[in-house]
């Protein structure tokens, strides 16, 4: 039980990390039909940033918000560099892009940083904390904390105010959006901006728990891909359960099948997902108009 | 003359002619290099060109060729080259099993779930240290062709004979997929390209389709992966990883993914360039990732077919 109870909280703890990516992932999709590959690159930033003006003597909050700024600059200057020139291009030419921006943002990141992996310390201390037998570390808490608290956030955002009302608008149909006095091409930056934002937080409060290196990218772009599909695209509720559902696999199948095929995990549940329901969790069903 | 035609002359010519200006034998390592993953993208060109599906999942496929070579003569006392014909053989069954299933989905739904089927590739490959030893790799047996060759006569060294023989077999992947292109088979994969529902409507089976294209794509591949472990010898599980599948498909799109020859100069440049840039190795991965961006941005339809629209505008 103890046993079932640890796995139980690992997975909740990666589950929120890949959560807050499939957030990211969300937003983007939402208002551009574009799937960001690159997003696992602002995790990157988000840490690596953060460590590097720590070390700076910066102290860690100043750090960590110069971090999630400088990340979502990184990601207006990709919509405005590479996905807005590309805008009615192929999904295939998309994908490329996407990845060879991914691929680009990895080779600054070693240039500009280093190659070896780094820490800082937890926010509040490395005592674990005890739960029925199992136990979970403080920054777990606030990973866990970090993931509602964006998600809660997104939704009033999207539901409150009337700039969410107009991303919501620009990504139900993009020419009626404009006709109605939308800026379509500054919700688009908008809708970067805070996707990046939002890895580059995963970036900071899970670097304390996992390290942070500049190829952790990818590995996050495709398992926060994964949450996204499992929950449905498109859908915040979705990206958020299918995030943590899938940290829950993972950590199940590490504990009782076998570590090193932890990673397939993801996509076992991907191929299942799209063969079973192809439009996930909470997705809608989409018609194609001929 | 037809385009079939050119385009197998103009891949003959320069397998024949390149030797005449290469300094060294290193250059021999090399050309056959953009053989191997010639073929590999020729068969992308099948699918990605002429069907109009994508995968990021077709390392996994030279994977299983690969280590076919390393294993079955091993294990099954079967000679290499039948080895690389089973794998081939695997590969296509598996394509075909996993591609009726997979095919249905479009787009990115489509990319990722062929994705996830190359990673599991890799890690099967990566893990099972028992069959494959793991990470570190596997040698391979030779193919014993260059041997036999030599006994009548005609002296290579290695890297001159793989050279050739690579040649060799990516001009006939090539003359295989040009006339899949003028076949029936062909016109069907192209029309569902330019509208699913419009092929349907006339009658065309887009479901076999899409798997045949998706099959033989990945027997290219297999063979790729194949003919890559005999030549090196040695064989490690990134050729099945997810950058050496995004390879493919980049060298593909970059050339033009629509014609053979526009794949064939797209995994050129792809296979050359870091050769090239071992001099700024810390800049590779910042040039490899421009060149991505830069070219699906200004080149859609890849590098090949925009140059030559250049030069006819020129002729006007």
């Amino acid at each position: 039980m103890a046993e079932l109870m640890q796995f139980l909280l690992s997975g909740v703890t990666v589950g929120a990390v890949y959560a807050l990516v499939a957030l990211g992932f969300t937003i983007i999709y939402n208002a551009s039909d574009v799937v960001n590959f690159a997003q696992g690159e602002f995790v990157m930033l988000g840490g690596m940033i953060t460590v590097f003006a720590h070390m700076a003597g910066l102290p860690l909050p100043l750090a960590a918000l110069i971090a999630i700024a400088g990340t979502a600059a990184a990601g207006v200057l990709l919509n405005k560099l590479a996905i807005e020139p590309a805008r009615g291009a192929p999904v295939v030419s998309l994908i490329i892009i996407t990845i060879g921006a991914s691929i680009f943002i990895q080779g600054v990141a070693q240039l500009v940083f280093d190659k070896q992996l780094h820490r800082f310390p937890a926010f509040s201390g490395d005592t674990p904390i005890r739960i029925l037998g199992a136990t979970i570390l403080p920054q777990s808490l606030w990973v866990l904390a970090g993931a509602i608290a964006v998600f809660v956030g997104l939704w009033a955002f999207f539901t409150k105010t009337l700039t969410g009302r107009a991303v919501l608008a620009t990504s139900n149909n993009r020419l009626a959006a404009q006709l109605v006095g939308i800026n379509t091409n500054w919700v688009m930056t908008l809708s970067f901006a805070l996707s990046a934002a939002i890895g580059a937080l995963a970036g900071v409060l899970v670097t304390p728990i996992t390290n942070i290196s500049y190829g952790v990218g990818i590995a996050y772009a495709l398992k926060g891909f994964a949450g996204a599909m499992l929950g449905g695209m498109g859908s915040p509720i979705g990206a958020l359960v299918g995030g943590i559902l899938l940290g829950l696999i993972e950590a199940l199948t590490a504990g009782y099948l076998s570590s090193v095929y932890k990673d397939a995990a993801a996509f076992v549940v991907i191929l299942v997902v799209l063969f079973v329901m192809p439009q996930g969790l909470f997705g809608r069903k989409s018609t194609d108009r001929v | 003359m037809t385009t079939k035609r050119v385009t197998l002359l103009i891949l003959a010519i320069i397998v024949i002619a390149s030797p005449f200006f290469f300094p060294s034998n290193y250059y021999y390592r090399v050309g056959s290099l953009i053989f191997v993953n010639g073929l590999a993208v020729t068969g992308m060109v099948i699918l990605i060109g002429y069907a109009g599906q994508i995968s990021l999942g077709h390392a996994g496929f030279a994977g299983i060729g690969g280590y076919a070579c390393a294993l079955a003569p091993v294990h099954l006392g079967l000679h290499p080259g039948l080895a690389a014909i089973l794998g081939a053989a695997i590969s296509g069954a598996l394509a075909w099993a996993v591609g009726r299933p997979v095919l249905r989905l479009k787009g990115y739904y489509l990319a990722v779930a062929t994705l996830g089927l190359g990673i599991l590739v890799s890690m099967v490959l990566a893990n099972e240290a028992w069959l494959t030893r793991g990470p570190d790799g596997i040698e391979v047996p030779d193919l014993g062709l260059n041997d036999l060759l030599e006994a009548v006569g005609i002296d290579l060294s290695n890297s001159q004979f793989w050279y050739f023989f690579s040649g060799l077999v990516l001009v006939i992947g090539a003359w295989v997929a040009l006339n899949l292109y003028d076949s029936p088979t062909g016109r069907a994969l192209r029309a569902l390209h330019g509208s699913e529902i419009a092929a349907r409507t006339v009658g065309i089976d887009v479901a076999r389709l899409k798997l045949q294209a998706f099959v033989i794509s990945a027997i290219y591949a297999s063979l790729s992966g194949s003919l890559l472990a005999l030549q090196n010898k040695f064989i490690t599980p990134d050729v099945a990883g997810f950058m050496h599948s995004i390879e493919m498909v980049t060298m593909a799109v970059l050339g033009g993914v629509g014609s053979v020859l526009g794949a064939f100069f797209g995994a050129t440049i792809l296979t050359t360039l870091p050769q090239v840039l071992t001099v700024f190795q810390e800049y590779e991965q910042i040039l490899l990732g421009l060149v991505m961006m830069l070219c699906m941005i200004f080149m859609r339809e890849g590098l090949l077919p925009s140059i030559l629209r250049a030069l006819r505008g020129k002729d006007k």
